[in-house]
């Protein structure tokens, strides 16, 4: 036993004692390269979802429509992580709420998709269009078709096309895009484009008010309506750690920020947490139709 | 027959047709046209009726403003209006084709004309008829300068509390039409608005509703008098019990605003903004030949170089000269400081590095081109472009170079080192994300040179090109985020704040511009290209541009605080230290002035 010890004391000596004035040299790269080697890394990084949607309890009929694509590749390096996910919620009489919702969804990835082709199928094909104009362009061409479609109907569109560590959002409506932090922060990306927000932001009403607004549901700007449409296009970082969170206002008027916050957050998996959020959204009476979507980025 | 077609809206097409019941003469009229492509019976029964509620409107009205009707009818899924033809053009495109902004005489005069028109529709008997959709594009000007109100479509009911159901048009609508209430108040509104646009040149559709107090008509268009500003201002209120309470009230309001401005002598803006005689330097510092790089401050000196091949250090306080320490060639680089060391690059091909207290040599690297890349110092490293084609990378303790990048051109923009990688631009367009070890990560290429030095954040790079285009490139991959148009190719080197971007471009701009919408917050115009680069410091925007001035701006707004003019242009970037502000000139001259 005090051998032992004697042998940590010795040692401990030793290393207590520095030389000085010895004189050092940077590493070289290779000998840098040694030191640092660390765990290997796991690839690819990739994006990962879960959805849920339901009719609710007060609609006979779902108008909401979501979509969801997610592109790995993994392999040599420069393979990014593609993903286009959107929510639509759309209105109008007649049941031209979902003409609109699902034309304009299926529009907007049909454009988007085959401008990804290429750099799917062909790595070495150069990709130089910027991503908030393809957003523009998408958005515009499923307004020319909702309009053709469903004339007189309308529709909102929440849209994040990710690539690699950025998402770009396209967005018109009251739907909305949340970043969910995972240290348990919630903020909302987009802004609606509903009057009462608008009334709210004027500070004509409390929040309160606007809650409980008997005109809360009345857009000033909405897909398929009007000759010109300026969506909300916008570029931040994914957040890491952390979600993105899409849903429709069937969602977010019954169920709190925090709230959506911590069953993201807590859910065992993405599709729980999309499942019980609709739920809890029907539990609360299911007012809309109801619409929820979060995406992760595994790095 | 029908001869052209004269314009496309949201449910159909108008043509210019020549009746043929006159065979003898040339009679042209205009022929609307609305394809019913609603497949639900009930639409397109409101859309039919719709239409004919516009004819039955129009064939009860007579007065010059408004477009006689000739006939109507409808066939299988299609309904026509035949209407008197207007030769001219509606406001919008006026207002879109006009260069600069229309001037206050026109606008005025049509104003009247058009409270004119208002007065007659409100004044209608059995019951007043709202127009409810005044805006440019619904409003013809023709060859005689005379005004038209078009489009009488839209007397539908509105349907308040059902999601979707807009009417009128977004932006020129006031908050009550929101709420399905149309009165004459409203025409007013939308009145006001048009006004708001023909004048700013601010399209109301791409603004938040209801926003035009952010936005008052002078700040844009200083040129235009308070007088009509104050009358657009009332048209504009958001309580309808606020604004004119007629259209005849407001067109006796713009009456005597033309009165009082005289109509014709136009009231020239006068800018609040100090006026730069009353600017006094704290000091100044003549160098021998101009100054087109930047200063730094290290210690309590300011270091600066000039095209007459020195690198001066001065004194803070006073701009006594410490020392100057002469090169082989024109410095325009802004130097950079580190550990007691100066290092800034010249035109003698060399990168210079002096010691900061006594500019004795310390040491010097030789590349093989003029160095008019400025210096970046991180990682142990001083990374800098030369046009030699390369980017150089030198380690600090060897002073040997770790590696050079080969680029297809020279490289004259400054480096930037973030996320692990050296960011810059080059002579040919091209546009490289390097790693540490020299090898690159992603390129880039623009159309035409990337002279600007990048800056990151957030992971995205922005930079500008002589092609007329700011971009910002995803920092990991190089996609192209977005792409930001200015008239000229941009020099300049951006600088980021609180999500906002700043540069200046050839087209004589400084630009405001949000770094996650690529939207023009605000641009500033001075009278000569703008290549310096712009600096934020506390809540303001400082900049040189080739007009010799250096400006302060509010960096939220863009608007003036004053301007300081130099007798040359000036092409480096400012520094602002402890409230003072030093800018170089082409005039020789450094400056220091108060902040």
């Amino acid at each position: 036993m005090k051998s032992f010890f004697d042998r940590l004391r010795h040692k401990k000596s030793q290393v207590s004692s520095p030389e000085v004035n010895v004189n050092t040299v940077p590493l070289s790269d290779q000998q840098l390269q040694d030191v640092v080697t660390q765990e290997p890394r796991i690839e690819p990084s990739q994006l990962v979802c879960g959805s849920a949607q339901s009719t609710g309890k007060q609609r006979d009929h779902n108008e909401d429509c979501l979509f969801t694509f997610s592109v790995t590749i993994g392999g040599n390096k420069h393979n990014y992580p593609l993903g286009l996910f959107i929510v639509a919620d759309g209105m109008g009489g007649h049941q031209y709420g979902e003409v609109a919702s699902s034309t304009a969804v299926r529009t907007m990835a049909g454009y988007l998709l085959k401008r990804f082709h290429p750099y799917i199928t062909n790595p070495s094909e150069s990709f130089d269009e910027p991503l908030q104009d393809l957003m523009r362009a998408a958005i515009n061409e499923a307004q020319r078709a909702v309009m053709q479609a469903a004339p007189g109907s309308g529709t909102t569109v929440t849209a994040a096309l990710i690539l690699g560590q950025q998402m770009t959002i396209g967005h018109v409506g009251d739907s909305r895009a949340y970043a969910i932090r995972s240290a348990g922060r919630i903020d909302a990306l987009t802004r609606d484009h509903s009057l009462v927000k608008r009334l709210e932001e004027l500070g004509q009403i409390s929040s309160e008010e606007a809650a409980a607004h008997p005109q809360r549901n009345v857009l000033y700007r909405a897909l398929g309506q009007g000759e010109v449409l300026e969506p909300d296009i916008f570029t931040s970082p994914f957040p890491q750690p952390g979600y993105l969170f899409l849903c429709s206002d069937g969602l977010w008027s019954v169920i709190a920020d925090d709230e959506i916050c911590r069953t993201v957050t807590e859910a065992p998996s993405l599709q729980a947490a999309c499942q019980s959020l609709v739920t809890a959204a029907n539990e609360a009476g299911g007012p809309d139709n109801i619409t929820a979507l979060v995406v992760q980025l595994i790095n | 027959m029908i001869q052209d077609v004269i314009g496309v809206g949201g449910m159909g097409s108008v043509y210019r047709a020549r009746d043929l019941h006159f065979p003898n003469v040339v009679k042209l009229v205009a022929v609307k046209e609305m394809i019913n492509r609603a497949p639900d019976p009930l639409v397109r029964k409101t859309i039919i009726q719709n239409f004919e509620r516009e004819a039955n409107i129009l064939a009860t009205l007579n007065h010059a403003s408004i477009p006689r009707i000739y006939d109507y009818f409808s066939e299988s899924n299609r309904s026509y209006l035949v209407l008197e033809f207007i030769n001219g053009k509606d406001l919008e495109a006026i207002i879109s084709e006009t260069p600069g902004f229309l001037s206050e005489e026109l606008v005025l005069s049509w104003s009247i004309e058009l409270c004119d028109v208002l007065s007659f529709l409100h004044g209608h008997k059995p019951d007043p008829i709202i127009f409810r959709d005044m805006k440019p594009s619904n409003v013809m000007v023709n060859l005689s300068q005379h005004v038209i109100l078009v489009d009488f479509g839209i007397a539908k009911p509105f349907q308040a509390g059902q999601k979707g159901t807009m009417i009128g048009t977004e932006g020129y609508s006031p908050p009550e039409q929101y709420r399905g209430e149309a009165t004459p108040l409203a025409d007013i509104y939308a009145m006001g608005a048009t006004m708001h646009h023909a004048l700013t040149r601010r399209d109301p559709r791409l603004e938040p509703p209801f926003s035009f107090a952010e936005r008052p008509v002078r700040k844009i268009n200083p040129a235009i008098s308070a007088e009509l500003e104050a009358v657009i201002t009332t048209a504009l209120q958001y309580n309808p019990e606020d604004r004119f309470q007629s259209a005849e009230a407001m067109k006796e309001a713009l009456m005597a605003a033309g009165r009082k401005t005289g109509i014709l002598s136009r009231i020239s803006g006068a800018t609040a903004a100090i006026q730069s005689s009353s600017i006094k330097p704290l000091w100044t510092f003549k160098c021998e030949d101009e100054i087109r790089g930047a200063p730094i401050i290290y210690n309590g000196a300011l270091y600066i170089g000039s095209y007459d091949h020195n690198l001066y250090s001065l004194n803070v306080a006073d701009g006594k000269l410490n020392w100057k320490y002469a090169t082989d060639g024109g410095v325009v680089t802004r130097p950079a400081a580190f550990e007691g060391d100066i290092f800034f690059g010249s035109e003698d091909q060399r990168l210079h590095v002096v010691s900061a207290r006594t500019g004795k040599v310390s040491w010097t690297y030789f590349t093989d081109g003029r160095v008019r890349s400025s210096p970046r110092i991180a990682e142990g490293h001083v990374f800098f472009g030369s046009d030699d084609q390369h980017l150089h990378a030198v380690n600090l303790n060897s002073q040997r170079a770790s590696w050079r990048f080969e680029a297809a051109a020279e490289i004259r923009s400054t480096p930037f080192v973030a996320n692990d990688s050296v960011f810059a631009g080059c002579e040919n367009g091209d546009f490289y994300c390097v790693d540490f070890r020299g090898e690159l990560k992603w390129h880039f290429k623009a159309k035409m040179a990337v002279t600007s030095s990048p800056w990151v954040a957030e992971n995205l790079v922005y930079f500008g090109s002589l092609d007329s285009s700011f971009y910002a490139l995803d920092a990991k991959s190089g996609f192209v985020i977005w792409r930001f148009r200015m008239a000229k190719g941009s020099l300049a080197s951006p600088c980021l704040t609180e999500g906002m971007i700043f540069t200046g471009s050839a087209d004589g701009h400084i630009y405001g511009i949000d770094a996650h919408s690529a939207k023009e917050l605000w641009r500033f115009k001075t009278d000569h290209q703008v290549s310096s680069s712009p600096v934020i410091y506390k809540d303001s925007l400082y900049c040189g541009s080739a007009d010799g001035n250096i400006y302060c701006l509010e960096y939220r707004t863009g608007r003036m605080r004053w301007k300081f003019t130099t007798q040359g242009a000036i092409t480096g970037a400012p520094l602002v230290y402890d409230d003072i502000v030093y800018i170089g000139s082409t005039d020789h001259i450094l400056y220091a002035l108060l902040a």
